[in-house]
């Protein structure tokens, strides 16, 4: 009984430790002064609507949804490719392969950020648009590859043997067999990559030009000073967009270990 | 012996090795299967016939030789353009379709029109007893009803040979019974050529029409289960059929062996040796006996439950018996002989 009491007491502080800040955060969006200040000074919403119309923030939402849908359509792509690749080989070569698969995400944003910059750089092409989404993709396509592969190696090899075996070539087992079942792992990585990506910072200053994401938006303001208020709107509304496909994420993946045994 | 004896071959592996990396899977097999035979491919872990198997449906390619289906080298096609169906030995069925989609799912892939396929494959769920579980998904099926629907969904196609992969190996012994009965009767009614992998000499005995018996990447006997009892090829064959006893090069079976008192009168064409009886063990329907004999050999004896036995065994520990076999039922192997052609 005791030690119960002790591991709840532990659990709670850590949480608290974890999530108190974001909830002063959230907390913040609702408070009517303009500067973040304890305790709060009256309680407003007016912040909402202020964040809503103010253009700096309208067009930053839209980059990085448009960044993240689009990072997101390449790593499915790639991701999925990969992981069906990398499954078919022998055990060597599949080792060093799915070592560069993953070496994006294990290495660190800033690495990744400098060299697609140099990168760019030396190829003359002019940071855009088009540079944070390559910048995105390259840690995206992980977590996709990443999700597939679990999948893949779940599965029996002799599911897709089974298949051949009825008379399918290989596009009709993919299409039948493979691809239903390979469904809600990309389904669940691609979430997750759309959340990774909607609020990536450190690859994106190295890859944006003019534009500002979301979080480039945030960055600024902070470090200025200005439009506070704001920025905890701003927050409040990224941690909906991000722990909305987590969550969803998570069910997916859930769902599917029951459907794949 | 048979009509199935001189029917032409189906399938026919000519020299096929196989090689993974150093470690070698077959070497140089020969082998023919007959059109409309049970034939079974009997053999330890690791001894080759699973890779034969799946050399015939495809799943490998052979390093060398050829493999002929109705006579047509098929050995580098891929599986989805062989007249050959799989039962695996885990099923492999599609856990996300319905039964009536997994045993539709061949007929499909031949571009037959939906209705009639979804018809085709009620009709072969019915033959194996699951009409009524059309639209459930294999996830809510027992292991028993899941081997069925791997086998429907096989046979559906009418494949020219169903090839089987240790297919009763995950059920328990009473249903394994039961479906060694159903798989029989399938074949007699289908006609269709089975080659049956599996490591149970019980099974393969009871079941096949011949068999061919593996070790290490070779064939050790081709025969019927008459031959491989009687006849075996081989100490490996003698020993992995049955249980034998090796007096020398001589093979003696168990069962061939009978007891007697010590002093008992023995006719000529016996062999008679004094012994002791180390272990008795009741199993049901025969008692096993342990025997030291004199000159230091062991024997393994296999005696009927004839008699109804009072409450205890005929022999105990430490009986004295004489054990007493007809001369001809100890067989001289000589294992230099590999006997793989055909069977007279």
């Amino acid at each position: 009984m005791r030690s119960k009491v002790i591991i709840w007491t532990v659990v709670a502080a850590i949480f608290g430790f974890l999530f108190t800040p974001v909830i002063i955060i959230l907390v913040y969006a609702f408070s009517a002064a303009p500067i973040p200040a304890w305790p709060l000074h009256g309680f407003a919403v007016h912040w909402f609507a202020d964040t809503w119309n103010d253009d700096e923030v309208r067009a930053a939402l839209l980059l990085s949804v448009e960044v993240a849908v689009l990072a997101t359509v390449m790593a499915i792509l790639l991701g999925t490719l990969a992981a069906l690749a990398v499954v078919k080989m022998r055990s060597a070569s599949r080792e060093v392969v799915s070592f560069i698969a993953v070496l994006p995400i294990a290495l660190p944003g800033i690495l990744t950020g400098m060299a697609l910059a140099s990168y760019f750089a030396s190829w003359g092409m002019n940071l855009s648009y088009w540079t944070i989404v390559a910048g995105h993709a390259t840690f995206c396509t992980v977590i996709v590859y990443n999700n597939v592969v679990a999948r893949l190696r779940r599965m029996p090899r002799s599911l897709t043997e089974a298949s051949a075996d009825l008379g399918a070539d290989a596009f009709r087992t993919f299409r039948l067999v493979q691809l239903p079942m390979m469904g809600s792992a990309i389904g669940a990585g691609a979430l997750l990559a759309f959340a990774l990506s909607f609020d990536e910072v450190i690859v994106t200053t190295f890859t944006a030009g003019a534009q500002n994401t979301l979080p480039l938006w945030i960055f600024g303001a902070i470090r200025l000073g200005q439009k506070l208020p704001e920025v905890n709107v701003v927050v409040f509304a990224i941690i909906i967009f991000t722990a909305v496909p987590v969550l969803l994420a998570q069910r997916l993946i859930g769902d599917s270990g029951r459907v794949a045994r | 012996m048979d009509v199935k004896t001189v029917a032409a071959p189906i399938v026919q592996l000519e020299g096929v090795a196989k090689a993974y990396g150093s470690a070698v899977a077959l070497s140089r097999l020969d082998l023919t299967v007959r059109t409309g035979e049970f034939f079974t491919l009997l053999g330890p872990s690791g001894s080759g016939k699973t890779t034969t198997l799946r050399l015939i449906a495809g799943f490998e390619r052979p390093d060398t030789g050829r493999i002929l289906l109705d006579g047509a080298d098929v050995a580098n096609l891929p599986p989805f353009e062989r007249a050959v169906n799989t039962v695996f030995q885990d099923y492999a069925l599609f856990p996300h379709l319905t039964l009536i989609e997994n045993v539709a799912y061949g007929l499909r892939a031949k571009k037959m029109p939906k209705a009639q396929a979804h018809a085709e494959a009620e009709k072969a769920l019915a033959a194996v007893k699951l009409a009524e579980y059309g639209t459930r998904k294999p996830a809510q099926l027992s292991g028993g009803q899941r081997q069925r629907v791997a086998l429907a969904r096989a046979m559906v196609n009418k494949p020219r040979v169903l090839l089987l992969d240790e297919p009763l190996g995950a059920l328990d012994l009473k249903l394994r019974h039961q479906m060694q009965a159903e798989l029989k009767r399938l074949q007699h009614e289908t006609g269709i050529t089975f080659i049956y992998v599996t490591h149970d000499q019980d099974e393969a005995l009871s079941m096949s029409d011949r068999i061919a018996v593996f070790s290490h990447g070779k064939i050790e006997q081709v025969g019927t289960p008459f031959d491989l009892y009687e006849r075996p090829a081989s100490e490996f064959v003698a020993d992995f059929v049955g249980s034998s006893n090796m007096l020398g090069r001589a093979l003696l079976r168990p069962e061939k062996i009978r007891l007697l008192p010590e002093n008992a009168a023995v006719a000529g064409i016996n062999t008679a040796r004094p012994g002791v009886v180390r272990e008795a063990t009741y199993l049901g329907a025969v008692t096993r006996y342990q025997v030291a004999l004199d000159d230091g050999s062991e024997l393994a004896v296999m005696e009927a439950n004839t008699v109804p036995l009072s409450d205890h065994l005929r022999l105990g520990s430490g009986s004295r018996v004489l054990a007493v076999w007809p001369q001809a039922a100890a067989i001289t192997i000589s294992s230099t002989i590999s006997n793989q052609g055909e069977v007279s």
